[in-house]
């Protein structure tokens, strides 16, 4: 098989095994913070204590593993779907040093504490002007590649790059606005509600532009062309693409019920988060839809398994979301463990899943191989499954039964569990359940991690430049 | 329509779509003041408790302590009357948390005198034997860095150099952490 010249491939190959590596770092974080909430002595000192390390384990999710993820299957598929090569190809590979760098420079900020203390803002100030930067030139790179496109039409996917694109532009602009008073310490230009306000505008909508519209650019471009099965709705994906980017920005203060923030702002974003499950199970029946007749390549085809199992928990996720908007839900498992729970549902199940799917996909195709082996797919696919749920459903469990004790009440009125740590230890067996639910997942992804560099090392001399 | 045809047109679409409700909830609120309040009769941070705030917030405490109590019976009986506008009016950043690993602090300067927090702080263990909090000794050790203080109280706008310039002399940083928290609670004039 001749090497496809007509693509350039170089920063798409970098990206994902950045995007690889920062994702195994921020695992092996998130097993030990883990465990620091069973055993306390696990924290050695600043650097390494929970607090600081936390922040560590959710931005090299975000930003060191999805991210570069997005960079690289977008570079991927701009090329495909336009039947043109990467615009500026050379500053792609400026773009992959300048952002692996940085990502080393903000883990280190963050081990010495500093920190804007925003959820998934913590970066500070010339961090964040750093993330604009890297971020328009992959939005030139992007759009300089749909500009020369040979092919009229843009697919589905196209558009989700683009709404990630804006998306991610508006919200982390947005929330980032602060007075800086040294290079590492900035105070936020909001105060109070306002900031919070701002804050969760912000969280729900890194949950929107990178937990949502990246995988599902991934997701309507693996599926069809994984199964040979064409799109099942065209009509119904354009419906649900822009419901979904207009919904979305009106859900934040969902994560603010029963704050101080005044209560019609609280209303409108319940209301709107209900609304969310049309657009969001619009993709999902695009996907069950795309799939009738086809259903058999569930036992035949493991890139399906994963992309039918990613859609899946998005469908569950985007019905279990809204629930926990509605206030009386809000009120027994807000501040409880249910609440990582969720996310862990999206991430681990959703996000990571169908990334996977991407990944299993390009890597033979820009290394002109074959994958290294479909067993250890499956294995990985199995790992990360029982991790997920084991992890997700342990987390539910032990949030309700936390909400639940501090609610309880005798019959005078007073606490039935009135010392905080009554509440507090149940969890620990949970806990530690999810630590082993982790450690299955990470399992998962380094039997995944090692597929992929064997099928890279396997690959004709010419492809691995 | 050639919406999906061309980026750039398509680019700007989605951004006004993404803008309206990001306008309508968080935006036009803010420039209205519809969650403006007086300020009259909020306590401005003294030097000594901003920098422990600054501490608060190194040290990622608001990972596992919310500093916002609901309006609910069973939550007002354990933590105390509920937040309001006014508690955190002048945060900035606000430290409402998300997730309650450990209790809400809200209200945490009424419950125990200050002595209680240093050897709590260096050891939370040592007072509840199942606790897995982390145990902050440096914080103990470590002389206040108060080089950017007089920068931060002019950047909040908040009075300096007052009677408290000189509180922060000889102070550690578990002594600006303790007065943070000996603050919290008592935001606002008259509470107790």
């Amino acid at each position: 098989m001749p090497v496809d010249t007509t693509y350039d491939y170089r920063a798409v190959k970098g990206f994902a095994l950045s995007s690889l590596f920062w994702a195994v770092v921020g695992l092996l974080v998130g097993i030990l913070i883990s465990l620091q909430l069973v055993y306390p002595q696990l924290n050695f000192g600043p650097w390494l204590s929970y607090g600081r390390l936390r922040p560590i384990h959710t931005n090299a999710l975000i930003y060191g593993f999805t991210v570069p993820a997005a960079f690289s299957i977008f570079f991927f598929l701009v090329q495909r779907l336009g039947r043109t090569t990467l615009a500026f190809p050379g500053t792609a590979r400026v773009l992959l040093w300048v952002f692996n760098a940085a990502i080393a420079l903000a883990a280190l900020s963050l081990f010495a504490g500093m920190s804007q203390s925003k959820e998934y803002s913590e970066l500070e100030w010339p961090f964040d002007i750093g993330v604009v930067v890297l971020w328009v030139v992959f939005a030139i790179i992007i759009i300089g590649t749909i500009v020369r496109r040979k092919e009229e039409q843009m697919y589905v996917s196209l558009w989700y790059i683009l709404a990630t694109i804006v998306g991610v532009a508006i919200v982390y602009i947005g929330n980032n606005l602060a007075v800086p008073v040294s290079l590492f310490k900035s105070y936020s230009v909001y105060a109070g509600a306002n900031d919070a306000n701002v804050q969760w505008w912000f969280g729900h909508n890194a949950v929107a532009f990178v937990f949502t519209t990246i995988p599902l650019a991934v997701f309507y471009y693996i599926l069809p062309k994984s199964t040979n099965a064409p799109l099942y709705s065209h009509r119904l994906s354009i419906i649900g693409f822009w419901s979904l980017i207009f919904a979305y920005l009106w859900t934040g203060a969902h994560h603010l019920i029963y704050t101080p923030l005044p209560d019609w702002i609280q209303t409108v974003a319940i209301a709107f988060s209900i609304f969310l499950i049309a657009p969001s199970w619009a993709s999902v029946i695009n996907g069950y839809g795309t799939m009738k007749g086809e259903w058999g390549q569930m036992r035949s085809n493991y890139l399906v398994k994963f992309i039918i199992l990613g859609i899946t928990f998005y469908g569950l996720q985007t019905l279990q979301g809204p629930s926990q908007a509605i206030r009386a839900f809000s009120a027994l498992i807000h501040y409880t463990d249910w609440v990582p729970g969720h996310v862990h549902m999206g991430t681990m199940g959703w996000v990571t899943m169908t990334l996977s799917a991407g990944f299993y996909y390009i890597f033979p195709k820009i290394y002109n191989t074959e994958l290294y082996s479909i067993k250890l797919a499956n294995l990985h696919f199995w790992l990360v499954l029982v991790g997920q749920l084991i992890y997700s459903v342990t987390m539910w469990i032990t949030g309700i039964a936390q909400g639940a004790m501090w609610q309880a009440t005798n019959a005078d009125g007073s606490l039935k569990y009135s010392n905080f740590f009554e509440t507090l230890t149940p969890n620990f067996p949970f806990w530690n359940m999810r630590t082993l639910g982790g450690i299955i997942f990470l399992s998962g992804f380094i039997v995944f991690v090692y597929n992929i560099i064997q099928t890279v090392r396997k690959a004709p001399a010419a492809a691995r430049a | 329509m050639n919406v999906d045809k061309n980026p750039v047109i398509f680019i700007i679409l989605a951004a006004i779509t993404i803008l309206v409700g990001t306008l309508i909830t968080t935006f036009i609120p803010l420039f209205a003041g519809i969650t403006a309040v007086s300020t009259e009769n909020i306590r401005p941070y003294t030097a000594l408790e901003l920098e422990g705030r600054d501490i608060y917030i190194r040290e990622g405490c608001n990972n596992c302590h919310t500093q916002t109590v609901r309006p609910l019976p069973f939550e007002t009986a354990r933590y105390g009357s509920y937040s309001e506008l006014e508690d955190s009016a002048i945060d900035r950043p606000h430290l409402w948390g998300s997730k309650r690993t450990g209790p809400d602090l809200a209200r945490v300067g009424t419950k125990y005198p200050a002595q209680w927090h240093y050897m709590h702080m260096k050891s939370p263990q040592s007072m509840y034997k199942r606790s897995n909090m982390p145990p902050y000794p440096w914080l103990g050790d470590r002389k206040l860095d108060t080089r950017y203080t007089a920068k931060k109280m002019k950047v909040l706008d908040y009075p300096f150099p007052g009677k408290d310039a000189k509180d922060l002399d000889g102070k550690t940083e578990m002594d600006a952490l303790v007065s943070y928290l000996m603050r919290l609670g008592k935001e606002v004039k008259g509470t107790p």
